[in-house]
């Protein structure tokens, strides 16, 4: 019994401490947790909500594009998307062949949504189809209960009402590109898109608008559970253009099917009522993605529907200079409104001989003569006199060889080259023969038609150096609802009586049997126009070919790229010019032949419209921004 | 001295139920209540599926555990090496066609229900070890030769248990064995003998019994930011989860680690780390200090126990119990790898609570028969 007792004695304290080790060790936890939830209770709150909690942003809507009477051009669509919540259904096949009896599923777009599934977590949306039409939208939601997982998902997307017929002015968006990629997040959502071109590019930043946030609650998977906080984003700015779009839609139509450009302009506000280049292209294509056959057709067009021909076309401006030159020679006083020069037809440089082109000549010509019916040996003469430094010294102050800074992406500089110019950039000096052509607006000079537009504004708006403009907000003044009058201008220091011979001389242009357009003359009163036209040769005339029996081959005989280009600037109306135009028609044949009944269709066209109105702008149109200030722009 | 009815072991099942510690199984059912309503809220408040059938298996346990405690004590002592038997073989079935189960082969389908051989030497081992002591001296202890036999029936299965792979089970095991020995009076010398046996043995181990997820678990631990979202994955969300709940936690059923699946397992192994999350270090402790009232009442019962067998089992009992406490909380804190380990009484598992309420029973018998003298020739049948 002693041994039990000295046995029980240590197996008691033992235990003891066996459970001494056992509380010891206990404690140690609690220790552990007490560390954990109170010293670093924080840390872990923060880790457990950074795990919780995922911050989403919210696509902003971007900012519609409206033509001068708030008409859209630019509008966010409803999308309708077809999504496929792979959790929901039990039996995918069923769904997709059910689903296939609405929207045409071939074997290998089934084939690509189950691969693409595998990737997907079960709960995370596939989206199947974008853009549906209406009707398909509805046999869906009819048919919803045959068709398990399959949801209709309602996004935005950009829409351009009147597609091509706007492209040049507007541009268009489409999916970001990895280089404008700036750590923005925003660009990183899907299905977002940034101005490409146009005025999408340009009012990038103001179209975007600012994203919202919210703040999701997700689980390990990333499944979202509720929403807990929400920050609504900023809509982007609505944009007024100066654009009327139905005069937009017509110059385009008129210009349809060939590679031509119009631009329309307010002489007095530069206002840009209408800037057209044809062939246009689908901006809604470039918003939903091009298949890569779309995409070379467009860039092998020989056309070049890409080419925004308004802005970024550079041609010889041809005959359509020789104002410029006249005024030059004026301003220097080498001629008056009545000295006259011979035409023979043909006039002898050294070895050259530079022809008119009227075989045989015109006779005796006066200035308005020689610009009514575009006589070259007339200007070439008082070319050679002027000299090409005051001449192009002309044609800058007129807005040629240089950017005006039209809210347009791609605008090019065109050449309006000097003695000094040619020195620097070419290396060789300048040769009279270059005045020469100069003189008939050939030769070196390019010009844009944007450029071309300027230029008739500035000859017949008083002398004001009115610049082009196509967003209404910038031509608020600071005090708010009053538009630009154009006052703002300065004068370009010519001679009003010089500027008014130039006037008469283009209204003589349509209204002289002689002129040059006068078959394309408005015989309606009070709606006549003025201008002048031009024609561009892109190819050089042999003396062969001049000399031969059928002499210069007619445009209708050459290939499409040999023809001339067809050019016209003009002005309407005759009494108090409003509103000016210009009209490129690549390889279109004569000037006016082919671009002056063109002008003369626009300039009839923009005057009947705005004929019972006293003002382009400030006139009632219930759905216009009839008196626009800044605090209902973009409200 | 006057015999009490109670000094031997010819009590009647009135008299026996009536003196089971009704006080120790209402602290189990306190318990096990707070595991059904961490059940409720891991399945966002639901008894289904996970409560529901804890509160029957927990119902079932009692029952097992009562029918273990007013089984004579003699019966065990009678039986304690055939039940380790069986249990030997149990694992070696399970070793050569054990189920795959939760990557790890544990199992032994029956068809009707699986049972995890592992679970059940839980309870051979002690009832092996208090059987083969029970009549040992002192210098029976001291010397050994004696101590050989029980050592190496307690590798055999621990071995057996690491290979299916367990590693959790297999130490568990092994240290309640070792508790054992050192209550039974072991000298201190022996333990540290054996202890430099055990590093010499880890060696071979390391490089050929474990595998390799296994390493990749106790790398894992020393270092859990290693893999953040691998192996130290379930770590640090369990690390963030019971961090975040602070003093007073989050709320029943708002704990947002858990309910949003950051938690893994939360109904099994991270139950604790739920319970903490949402209840805070209160809650936590709360807990730990019921574990702790239960751990006491263990060992009160197993001294005020007068045959050396029945203390054995006692001191067995509870020391098994108090490592699946500390080896689970410690490990969902990371304190200690993550060796798949529930939690007694809370979490949810069938074999584990009939195994723990067997061992109660266990408990219980002993505390029943606490002044019955068992001989050194009772094991033969008397």
């Amino acid at each position: 019994m002693h041994r039990d007792a000295i046995r029980y004695k240590t197996f008691s304290r033992r235990s003891v401490i066996l459970l001494g080790g056992k509380l010891t060790l206990l404690s140690g936890l609690v220790g552990r947790m007490y560390y954990l939830q109170i010293v670093q209770g924080e840390k872990y709150k923060t880790l457990a909500d950074e795990n919780r909690i995922s911050l989403k942003l919210i696509a902003p809507k971007r900012g519609r594009i409206l033509d001068r009477f708030g008409r859209p051009m630019a509008i966010n669509q409803q999308n309708y998307r077809v999504m496929l919540v792979p959790e929901n259904t039990s039996d995918l096949e069923f769904s997709l062949t059910q689903l296939g009896k609405i929207i045409p599923l071939n074997k290998q777009d089934i084939l690509r949504i189950k691969r693409k599934l595998k990737r997907k977590r079960r709960f995370m949306p596939l989206m199947l189809r974008e853009n549906l039409d209406w009707n398909d939208v509805a046999k869906i939601e009819v048919n919803a209960a045959e068709l398990p997982g399959i949801e209709i998902d309602v996004g935005e997307s950009r829409f351009y009402p009147a597609g091509s017929e706007t492209v040049s002015v507007l541009g268009y968006v489409s999916r970001v590109s990895e280089k404008e990629l700036t750590g923005n997040p925003l660009l990183e959502l899907p299905g977002f898109r940034t101005g490409k071109a146009g005025i999408e590019k340009v009012r990038d930043l103001d179209l975007r608008g600012k994203s919202g946030t919210t703040q999701v609650e997700v689980n390990a998977f990333g499944r979202q559970i509720r929403e807990l906080e929400r920050r609504e984003g900023q809509s982007g700015a609505e944009t007024y253009l100066t654009i009327d779009m139905d005069l937009q839609k017509f110059v385009s139509r008129r210009l349809a099917k060939q590679a031509a450009s119009a631009v329309v302009m307010d002489v007095h506000t530069g206002e840009i009522l209408a800037l057209v280049s044809t062939p246009g292209f689908d901006p809604n294509a470039f918003n939903r993605g091009l298949s890569n056959s779309e995409w070379k057709a467009l860039v092998s067009n020989p056309r070049a529907p890409l080419n925004n021909k308004a802005i970024a076309g550079q041609y010889a401006p041809g005959s359509t200079f020789k104002m410029i030159v006249a005024l030059a020679a004026l301003k220097k006083g080498i001629v008056t409104p009545r000295t006259k020069y011979f035409c023979s037809g043909e006039l002898e440089l050294g070895n050259s001989i530079f022809h008119c082109w009227k075989k045989g000549g015109h006779g005796n010509m006066s200035m308005v003569n020689a610009i009514v019916q575009s006589c070259d040996v007339y200007f070439y003469e008082i070319a050679l006199r002027t000299g090409i430094d005051n001449i192009s010294a002309m044609a800058r102050r007129l807005g040629l060889g240089q950017i005006l800074d039209i809210e347009l992406s791609g605008e090019k500089r065109g050449l309006i080259p000097t003695r000094a110019w040619k020195k620097r950039v070419k290396r060789v000096s300048w040769q009279k023969g270059e005045t020469l052509l100069a003189g008939i607006g050939q030769g070196l000079i390019l010009a844009t038609p944007l450029q071309l537009v300027v230029m008739m504004a500035r000859l017949v708006n008083g002398g004001k150096a009115v610049l082009p403009r196509l967003a209404i907000d910038s031509l608020l003044t600071n005090d708010g609802s009053e538009l630009s009058n154009g006052s703002e201008f300065s004068d370009l220091g010519i001679d009003t009586l010089y500027l008014n011979l130039m006037k008469t001389a283009m209204t003589k242009v349509t209204t002289s049997p002689v002129g040059t357009a006068y078959k394309a003359r408005i015989r309606k009163p009070g709606y006549q126009y003025g201008g002048k036209t031009g024609t561009v040769q892109v190819r050089r005339i042999s003396e062969a070919e001049r000399e031969s029996e059928s002499g210069v081959k007619k445009n209708k005989d050459l290939k499409w790229a040999e023809r001339d280009h067809a050019l016209f600037v003009g002005y309407a109306p005759v009494e108090s010019p409003r509103y000016a135009v210009s009209v490129v028609v690549e390889h279109g044949g004569g000037g006016s032949t082919t671009a002056a009944p063109i002008a003369k269709d626009i300039l009839f066209e923009v005057q009947k419209r705005y004929s019972s109105r006293s003002r382009i702008n400030g006139q009632p149109d219930p759905n216009g921004p009839a008196s626009l200030n800044k605090n209902n722009i973009g409200g | 001295m006057a015999k009490s009815p109670f000094r031997q072991s010819d009590m009647n099942l009135g008299q026996r139920l009536w003196q089971i510690n009704w006080s120790f199984v209402l602290l189990i059912s306190i318990t096990a209540s707070i595991g059904f309503g961490m059940l409720y809220s891991a399945a966002n408040g639901s008894f289904d599926p996970w409560a529901s059938r804890q509160m029957l298996r927990f119902i079932a346990g009692v029952f097992l555990m009562l029918i273990v405690a007013v089984i004579d004590i003699h019966v065990w002592l009678r039986y304690a090496y055939l039940i380790y038997l069986i249990s030997l073989l149990l694992l070696l079935v399970v070793e050569f066609s054990g189920t795959i189960g939760m990557g790890a082969q544990r199992w032994i389908d029956l068809g009707v229900f699986t049972i995890q051989p592992s679970e059940i030497m839980k309870i051979s081992i002690i009832l092996l070890l208090a059987r083969y002591f029970y009549a040992s001296r002192l210098e029976d202890v001291s010397r050994i030769s004696h101590l050989l036999m029980p050592i190496l029936l307690m590798v055999i299965p621990a071995v057996l248990i690491v290979r299916q792979p367990d590693l959790g089970t297999s130490v568990l095991l092994i240290a309640t064995g070792i508790a054992m020995l050192f209550v039974v009076g072991v000298r201190i010398w022996m333990f540290i003998l054996g202890a430099f046996v055990t590093i010499g043995a880890i060696i071979p181990l390391w490089q050929f019994v474990l595998r390799d997820y296994q390493k990749a678990r106790l790398l894992t631990f020393i270092n859990p930011e290693r893999d953040p979202l691998g192996a130290g994955y379930h770590i640090l969300q369990s690390k963030i989860a019971l961090g975040s709940g602070g003093l007073f936690g989050k709320g029943f059923m708002g704990g947002s680690q858990s309910h949003l699946s950051f938690l893994p397992e939360k109904q099994t192994d991270f139950i604790f780390t739920m319970l903490a999350e949402e209840f805070g270090l209160v809650g936590g402790l709360l807990l730990i200090a019921l574990y702790i009232l239960l751990l006491v009442y263990a060992f009160v019962m197993s001294l005020r126990c007068r045959s050396q067998f029945g203390r054995l089992i006692g001191i067995g009992v509870s020391t098994s119990f108090f490592l699946n406490v500390f080896v689970n909380i410690a490990m969902v804190m990371g304190l200690v790898p993550v060796v798949g380990m529930p939690l007694p009484l809370i979490s949810y598992g069938g074999t584990a609570m009939l195994t723990l309420m067997f061992s109660f029973g266990l408990l219980l018998c002993v505390y029943i028969h606490r002044d019955v003298q068992i001989s050194p020739g009772s094991a033969d049948g008397d």
